[in-house]
């Protein structure tokens, strides 16, 4: 009974490949707005704090409706995206990826930008009065040194982009092979009859899916802060 | 070498210093929050003037009449800070090496090598700045400022954080810096000893202004009559090395006045050698003492005594010219009957002598080595 099904690995597999490509192309901007938050003094800081934390608190459909009328086919920029780059997002899997990572960025962004916070900004300065230009201090001392909040941002942006439900099937809908994703496999199995077996199985692996991961960004950061305070 | 004139005002403290500076180590001497910093900070261009010009052996770093500010990454300054902030990701090699990427070659003349044999830093390479000791982490960033070839280093407090025995394995080490390179050296500091031990110049700050620049012993000499600053009232003097008595573990200084005895072994290949006397710790005698620990006494003449309260400030010239000042009860002057012009004896305990005062001390832990 708890045999994975072909149905299942489909959902998995893709669920795998959404959240690891909602995360990787998230990484860079969230780098940039976390950098921007910790260490800028700009008119609009505290908005973009705001509009980073929104998904965090706006229901997950509104969220999905959001990105249908603005990235859809029909939609602002899902028509220019289309036209310009032969990018389409509406009912694909790269839908169900863009749903994800609005979703995930307060998550990726949070740990990085305390990590930049806890960096002190002496050590910033005395990179540069050893000549290094704001860019080379950024590359060589601060991303650095924030390794550890980059790692556990990825991780848990990718351990809620597995579990992600609500904006995506609002957005893509709920199509096998294309758009369902874990999640969507579980409430469909729920809506029919007999599928209580098939939701359980899966429920099983997301249960194992976000342990693991979070298991794995404690485990990382731990050996971070260990290589900083000097090894065994 | 520096020519410093800025103002700067922050919330109620307003900041106006101008001062010019020549070779060797200029110290920058005044109690906390007299601006010792912000003069750093400007030069590093970490802060903004509102008024003013810096420039650097004639290169302007900074002058607002003109425009001009250089980012901190082209000024070419070193700065040292009180806390190393070594680049924990990095190994102590990278540290050093670090502002290599950033400087012109042609501009290079501190080897590697020479850097880190003078910081004695050498056993360190491969670690982790993480693995090292409070002054081997001070060496380290001192190495790593020399490194990237500047015009000035600044150190701002480089020994405030560590404890007395890593001060004095670190003084040697700034001592052959400024007589090994020729790069000129801003050194802030709260310690009259460490002030007086290792500058050539000294600007002393009060509340954002400069209160007295010129030589140490002018400077840091300099009378203070108010009662409650008696601890801070020092002279310097300055003799040569005669011997060093590896029974007893003193060394024994010529001076005009009378040999001096001072702890510690100082190096023989030394040149002249300064002490740092606090006026508190020199007694007065009309007439040479007999059966007296004291070993250090020296002659001179009444020139000058100033009364606050129950004390009285002496001050002393030495035969062969040098000043000094001793702190002793008003009481002690009315019994001895010391008027200016007077003969006395200045009487200095050894013991009292603080080892960061005494330049060329050798350290007790690099004495092993």
């Amino acid at each position: 009974m708890l045999t994975l099904q072909p149905d299942d690995w489909v959902a998995i597999r893709l669920s795998l490949k959404v959240a690891a490509t909602a995360t990787l192309f998230s990484l860079p901007l969230g780098i940039a707005v976390a950098f921007a938050l910790a260490r800028g003094r700009f008119y609009g800081r505290t908005m973009l704090d705001g509009i980073v934390h929104l998904p965090l608190v706006l229901p997950p459909v509104v969220i999905g409706y959001l990105l249908l009328i603005h990235f859809g086919r029909q939609g602002v920029f899902g028509a220019f995206l289309e036209a310009n780059l032969g990018l389409v997002f509406s009912f694909r899997w790269t839908g169900a990826a863009l749903a994800c990572a609005v979703m995930g960025f307060p998550l990726l962004v949070q740990p990085i930008r305390l990590t930049m916070e806890s960096i002190d900004v002496r050590l910033e300065q005395a990179a540069s009065t050893l000549g290094a230009s704001p860019v080379w201090v950024f590359f060589t001392i601060t991303l650095p040194l924030s390794l550890p909040g980059i790692v556990a941002g990825a991780v848990l942006c990718f351990a809620k982009a597995l579990g992600e439900f609500g904006a995506t099937i609002t957005f893509v809908s709920n199509i096998p092979g294309e758009t369902q994703t874990i999640p969507s496999a579980v409430h469909t199995y729920i809506s029919s009859p007999d599928g209580d077996a098939g939701a359980i199985r899966l429920s099983l692996v997301s249960l194992i899916l976000a342990f693991a991961a979070l298991l794995a960004s404690q485990l990382i950061v731990r050996r971070f802060t260990r290589a900083k305070s000097g090894g065994a | 070498m520096i020519d410093f004139d800025c103002s700067l005002s922050r919330g109620t403290f307003n900041f106006d210093v101008a001062f010019k500076s020549t070779a060797g180590i200029t110290g920058l001497f005044g109690p906390s929050g007299s601006g010792k910093s912000t003069v750093i900070q400007l030069i590093a261009g970490l802060v903004r003037p509102s008024r003013g010009r810096i420039a650097i052996t004639g290169r302007v770093l900074a002058d607002t009449a003109r425009g001009i500010s250089l980012p901190p990454h082209k000024r070419g300054i070193g700065l040292v800070f009180q806390d190393a902030q070594l680049f924990p990701h990095l190994s102590v090699t990278q540290n050093l090496t670090y502002g290599r990427y950033f400087t012109p070659q042609p501009k290079d003349t501190i080897s590697f090598e020479a850097v880190v044999s003078v910081l004695g830093i050498g056993h360190l390479l491969q670690r982790s700045p993480l693995t090292l000791s409070g002054g081997e982490r001070q060496r380290v960033a001192i190495g790593r400022a020399l490194l990237a070839s500047p015009g000035l280093l600044l150190m701002d407090e480089p020994l405030a954080a560590l404890d007395t025995n890593r001060k004095l394995e670190i003084l040697p080490f700034i001592e052959r810096l400024r007589d090994e390179f020729t790069i000129p050296i801003l050194y802030v500091s709260h310690s009259v000893e460490e002030i007086a031990r290792l500058a050539t110049t000294v600007i002393k700050m009060e509340a954002g202004t400069v209160a007295a620049a010129g030589a140490p012993d002018a400077v840091l000499g300099a009378v203070v009559p108010k009662a409650a600053e008696r601890f801070d009232a020092i002279s310097t003097i300055t003799g040569s090395l005669q011997s060093y008595d590896s029974d007893f573990g003193v060394s024994i200084l010529n001076h005009p006045a009378g040999a001096i005895v001072v702890p510690g072994r100082i190096d023989a290949a030394r040149g002249p050698i300064r002490v740092v006397l606090r006026a508190t710790n020199i007694s007065l005698a009309s007439a040479r003492p007999e059966a007296v620990s004291i070993r250090t006494v020296l002659k001179g003449r009444v020139t000058g005594i100033e009364n606050s309260g129950p004390f009285a400030l002496t001050s002393i010239e030495l035969d062969g010219g040098e000043r000094i000042a001793a702190y002793v009860t008003r009481l002690a002057i009315a019994d001895l009957e010391l008027a200016a012009g007077k003969p006395v004896y200045a009487l200095v305990k050894s013991v009292a002598i603080d080892e960061i005062g005494i330049s060329g001390l050798q350290a007790a832990s690099s004495r092993a080595d």
